[in-house]
């Protein structure tokens, strides 16, 4: 079909359409919502003034550290938990029982810890990462085919390369959803934690916005917000594709 | 000579499950009991079909003579020497997909191809391994790009490069359409005919093993034991419809209680 690739184009513009017209017939005024054309103005603005592309590095600049330390730290931790029955039995409960905190709910601690700024922020990211894609690891590990791991035996494959032939590859397409999902998260959080913790980036022009009474600085940076999630994720997704990877899509 | 001795061979599985799985022996908190006393020897270069119902132990025996498991009591020797774990010599080809789905054909292949150390004449006889079992063109194809009896052929492929002394099959060709298994059996009998290893095969179909073996062992009951031991001293190619081995099919299915339209 011609229109397969429009569709995302025509529901966006239906939206967008549906947006104007629900400003318009409910007489909606401009500081409690703004119309679309408002925020294309006030995008234009944050735009030319330098401010939206100031925000939006402090913002990625964050996630990428925090998100980059947390798979540093999570993914050689959850091989270890995978593997090893004895780490699993000690450090799962205690990971069990702080997965279910909200990062939010640490904000109180990081800003008494680290104080307000980049570090502050780049922790709670952290911790919005590390507990997802150390479970996601852990039990990628768990659930390799036990046969993989009998293949790997009987032909002998031992030492460094059980881990890097079998064990590794093995993993690699559970590993990359939880990125990916991972990813999101810590985007999600980010604004939370740039409201509180620092006076930069999305979630603070969010704040200013609402401050000032900018609405239309508000949704601009909601869009934003939205666009470059979608990039984020659709970048992760482009390493399910690898031909090494994609066999788990297969197989399901 | 004797290849492979079985030794009072029986194993126990601890039952953890609440629901018992199947009617007999197994009661939660017991052991059941799967295989009791087997004692049997197979014959170097032999080809041996193990054939029974479900659950009746085939695999767990497969898998203690593979060393991937331990018998409960009793021992497997091959060459006089116990299993103690899974080794190259002796190579288990899978029931289910054995193949490593993040290699192509061709590096699955070399998983078993690693003693060769010469790197060229490694890559050589890898594709003439595949090129034997009719992969040819298909070296650089991922298992997700091949159909099941390609994949079958490559895990066949990686077994026989690695020279095993015994191929344990497990119900190799059990997942493929009917035409398929035809072939893979007719390239089994070649198998046979071209290595020395000793094989044992798992077949649900008695046809199977009748065109297979040299000798059927038939496993039944739980815990499970040798229920007949069949010699099959007939030429290949074999046809089941007549003569002594035509009566010898009546008699197999009459053992195992089909008596009509076969």
């Amino acid at each position: 079909m011609a229109l397969k690739g429009l569709h995302p184009f025509i529901s966006f513009g239906l939206a967008i359409l549906v947006w104007e017209a629900a400003i318009r017939c409910l007489a909606i005024p401009a500081y409690k919502f703004p119309g679309p054309l408002a925020v294309a103005e006030a995008m234009k603005e944050l735009a030319l003034s330098g401010r939206l592309l100031a925000s939006v590095v402090a913002s990625l600049f964050r996630v990428t550290w925090g998100f980059y330390l947390a798979a540093c730290a999570a993914i050689p931790l959850g091989l270890v938990l995978g593997i090893y029955g004895s780490a699993r039995a000690f450090l799962n409960p205690i990971v069990q029982f702080l997965r279910p905190i909200s990062p939010l709910a640490w904000i109180p601690v990081a800003l008494m810890w680290l104080g307000i700024g980049d570090r502050s922020a780049i922790f709670l990211i952290f911790l919005s990462s590390f507990f997802p894609l150390l479970v996601f690891t852990m039990s990628a590990v768990l659930g390799i085919k036990v046969t993989y791991i009998r293949v790997g035996l009987n032909f002998g494959v031992t030492g460094l390369k059980r881990y890097t032939k079998i064990l590794l590859p093995a993993i690699m397409p559970d590993i990359i959803t939880g990125l990916r999902i991972t990813l999101g998260t810590a985007w999600l959080v980010i604004v939370a934690a740039e409201m509180i913790a620092v006076k930069s980036g999305l979630g603070y022009l969010i704040i200013d916005g609402r401050n000032s009474m900018r609405m239309d600085y508000v949704v601009a940076a909601m869009i934003v917000i939205g666009i470059i999630g979608l990039v984020l994720d659709w970048t992760v997704s482009r390493l399910e594709m690898l031909p090494s990877v994609r066999w788990i899509h297969k197989r399901r | 000579m004797k290849k492979i001795e079985v030794k009072g061979l029986s194993k126990s599985y601890n039952e953890r499950r609440k629901k018992r799985r199947s009617p007999g022996d197994c009661r939660y908190g017991h052991g059941c009991l799967v295989l009791k006393d087997l004692d049997f020897q197979i014959e170097e270069g032999s080809f041996t079909c193990f054939i029974g119902p479900s659950g009746c132990g085939k695999s767990t025996l497969f898998r203690i003579m593979a060393g991937f498991e331990t018998p409960t009591t009793g021992e497997v020797l091959i060459d006089g020497i116990p299993v103690l774990g899974p080794s190259t010599r002796h190579i288990f080809v899978f029931q289910e997909d054995g193949l490593f789905p993040w290699l192509t054909a061709m590096e699955n292949v070399a998983i078993g191809a690693k003693h060769i150390s010469d790197p060229l004449e490694r890559e050589g006889e890898i594709r003439d391994f595949l090129d034997m079992v009719g992969l040819k063109g298909f070296e650089d194809h991922y298992p997700h790009e091949l159909s099941g009896g390609m994949r079958r052929r490559a895990e066949v492929a990686r077994a026989l490069i690695a020279n095993p002394e015994i191929l344990l099959m497990d119900e190799p060709f059990g997942a493929l359409d009917f035409i398929t298994r035809l072939q893979m059996r007719e390239e089994m009998v070649n198998v046979h005919q071209m290595f020395d290893s000793t094989i044992l095969f798992i077949t649900h179909d008695i046809d199977e093993a009748l065109q297979l073996g040299d000798r059927i062992i038939m496993l039944s009951g739980r815990p499970s034991s040798i229920k007949a031991d069949i010699s099959l001293p007939f030429p290949h190619p074999r046809d089941l419809t007549v003569g002594e081995i035509a009566s010898l099919r009546k008699e197999i299915y009459f053992h195992i209680g089909i008596h009509a339209a076969l």
